[in-house]
């Protein structure tokens, strides 16, 4: 078992033609996803790496039966592209991977999520992997391993990090579900953990959250009242100052004090979630509470 | 990226939200006449991004040329809280009764824009926010429909604004909503809006924050921005070369890829009781030039003792990464400052091989790596 992503699922990759795209897509073919189609408007009828590409999402939906979408499209029209995913039938999960796309147009995004049950994650994010199944994205799959951690974080590199410390020591996901670093974003900690929750097979959730808004704190009182299932946690950030936007456009503690590490780490350990200095001491966490 | 006063209310003016008559001046001569033109008293303002310019000395009230002329020959040049002041806005004082605050930013929680109004404007309004909560009024505006006319009204009446002034100061609101809309703005506020003893409504102050993501279609702001670009040598380098980079006090350069996992790096550096000089991330897929010029801008910060790089390659390569550093320390006679490497993730195996040993110590944990780039810092301070 997992969450988002199995067996069943079938990806279309909006943007197959761009050259992350099609390097990607390859990978995720090699990991062994069914990515089943391509869309690309104007290209409907090519092939790249095997796959058929269609003009438009709902046609590559409806011939191959897809049921996920994954988009690589630039910033300026990634917005356009999760509409047409939201809007398309058939498909109930869509992951962004695309840095960089302004914040309002999220806002409208984010206005549409809430009417319908499809799941987005991202944008700005590394994706999703069930190891050993699929991956939605762009995480490096050989350093995942098959187990019963389930993971979840606003950065890409760092959840490497953290899954390198838990492989390293024969802990294996469940399913890793990068969130993303940007200020709004469709799945968030809280739908995450939920997920998590109803998993039989995550024992453990392991949450990497940072700087910046407030998502982490009501992630910690979302654990503190509704979770059996235990979590361990890691804030980046702590040496952060006021003010100062750390790379991702949602890393940024603001001016009146709101989105500091401290903050967040209080929040989760008040809610019974044990917090680590290091990467490694996450590692130690998930071991003591599985 | 945030626009200085004079080009926030110069975009406010465009847009039809009073503001006083203003001049800006790069010369003490220029900010004289500019005084005379507009008649005492008159308003000297520092053009930086600093909080509280007001009791730093960079704001005065003058009232006749002499005054004036002491108070521009003080503020231009001066530094203020380490930004160095080049040029002041001229602006015509205006006598109030009341000052509001007024303003739209993005709240991240509800993924929806919020228009505030309060009546304690004037001073810093996260301070209220934090002390006196009830005294902003919020409305929150759906994306899909826009600031509707009645939302302004419900939101300027809520706040307890007086009836005489209560259209005025919503037709503000609505042109800063409107602002923030068509400009991509993440923060569009006027704090103070005056009110003057016979009901006039004018933006004594201008904020507008642009959404970065954004200025790839808002051309005008872009080349304001510009303009507005300020920080240190450094910091229109690392611009220059397209880094996420931050300036910190500390000794121990910090070079990594992604920013969790940079802050992470910055934190175990704290953590193992080291101080870190910066905040650097490649970004990913970093090509071995790239981090060369990495390790090109952290040597040039006088500050840096130590270097540490820490990459978990994804879709960065760990032999891209070796022949950069490479690249980087062989065209020294002598490494300027002892480097950490830790490579893990994509290739990284074939990276260790490549890094030239001579050159730079190899660490095979994150915790290690730290702890080795804290200790080489420590050994240059004593």
């Amino acid at each position: 078992m997992s969450v988002l992503v199995d067996e069943d699922t079938r990806v279309v990759v909006q943007g197959i033609t761009g050259g992350e795209g099609k390097f990607h897509t390859e990978q995720m073919l090699e990991y062994g996803t069914n990515v089943v189609a391509g869309a690309v408007p104007g290209r409907g009828g090519q092939e790249v790496a095997g796959v058929p590409v269609y003009d438009t999402v709902q046609q590559a939906a409806r011939e191959e039966d897809a049921n996920a979408s994954v988009v690589f499209v630039p910033p300026a029209f990634a917005a356009d592209a999760c509409f047409e995913a939201m809007d398309a039938k058939g498909l109930d999960l869509v992951v962004a991977i695309t840095e960089g796309v302004p914040t309002q147009d999220m806002a409208r995004v984010y206005r549409k999520l809430q009417e319908t049950d499809t799941y987005l994650v991202g944008p700005n994010c590394p994706g999703l992997i069930t190891p050993g199944v699929a991956k939605l994205g762009i995480l490096p799959g050989n350093i995942f391993s098959s187990g019963n951690v389930g993971l979840v974080s606003r950065s890409g590199t760092l959840t490497y990090q953290v899954v390198d410390n838990l492989t390293e020591r024969g802990l294996g996901q469940s399913t890793a579900i990068g969130i993303g670093g940007d200020p709004i974003i469709g799945t968030d900690f809280i739908d995450a953990l939920e997920l998590f929750e109803n998993d039989p097979d995550t024992h453990a959730v392991a949450m990497c959250g940072e700087i910046g808004g407030e998502d982490e704190e009501e992630a910690a009182r979302y654990i503190g009242e509704h979770m059996d299932t235990p979590v361990a946690g890691f804030i980046a950030g702590r040496t952060a100052p006021p003010g100062k936007r750390m790379g991702h456009a949602g890393a940024i503690v603001s001016g009146s004090g709101t989105g500091t590490a401290e903050s967040k780490i209080s929040a989760l350990e008040d809610n019974g979630v044990p917090v680590g200095d290091t990467p490694e001491e996450v590692a130690d966490h998930i071991e003591d509470l599985l | 990226m945030r626009l200085h006063e004079y080009q926030a209310k110069q975009v406010f003016a465009d847009a039809g939200v009073p503001t006083p008559a203003s001049q800006l001046a790069e010369t003490v001569d220029e900010a004289v006449d500019a005084a005379e033109d507009i008649g005492y008293p008159v308003a000297i303002k520092a053009q930086v991004h600093v909080g509280g310019r007001g009791k730093a000395g960079g704001i005065k009230l003058v009232e006749s040329k002499e005054e004036a002329r002491e108070a521009a020959d003080a503020i231009l040049g001066m530094d203020l809280k380490g930004y160095h002041v080049s040029k002041v806005l001229v602006e015509e004082a205006v006598d109030f009764v009341n000052e509001l605050y007024v303003g739209v930013t993005m709240d991240r929680g509800e993924g929806k824009p919020v228009a505030m109004v309060s009546t304690k404007g004037g001073v810093n309004i996260e301070e209220v926010a934090e002390e006196d909560p009830d005294a902003i009024a919020r409305e929150h505006i759906d994306p899909a429909f826009g600031m509707h006319p009645y939302q302004a009204r419900k939101v300027v009446y809520e706040a307890g604004v007086d009836r005489d002034v209560a259209n005025d100061v919503a037709s503000v609101l609505t042109t800063l909503y409107q602002l923030w809309d068509d400009r991509d703005g993440s923060d569009v506020e006027v704090n103070p809006l005056m009110i003057t003893s016979d009901d006039e409504v004018i933006a004594a102050d201008a904020v507008m924050n642009i959404d970065d993501d954004a200025l790839f279609r808002q051309p005008e702001l872009a080349e304001m921005s510009e303009e507005a670009a300020e920080g240190d040598e450094l910091e229109q380098k690392a611009d220059e070369y397209g880094f996420d980079y931050v300036r910190l006090s500390g000794n121990v350069g910090i070079i990594g890829n992604g920013a969790g996992l940079v802050m992470t790096t910055l934190d175990l550096v704290d953590y193992y009781g080291g101080e870190p000089a910066n905040f650097l991330d490649v970004g990913g897929g970093a090509k071995a030039d790239r981090i060369a010029n990495a390790l090109d801008m952290v040597f040039s910060d006088d500050n840096v003792d130590s270097v540490v790089f820490n990459i978990f390659g994804g879709i960065t390569r760990g032999d891209e990464v070796a022949q950069g550093i490479n690249q980087a320390l062989e065209q020294f006679d002598e490494i300027p400052k002892p480097v950490t490497v830790r490579l893990a993730g994509t290739n990284a195996e074939e990276g260790m091989e490549i890094l030239n040993e001579d050159l730079v110590t190899v660490e095979y944990t994150l915790e290690d790596a730290v702890q080795r780039a804290v200790e080489y810092a420590k050994e240059v301070q004593a």
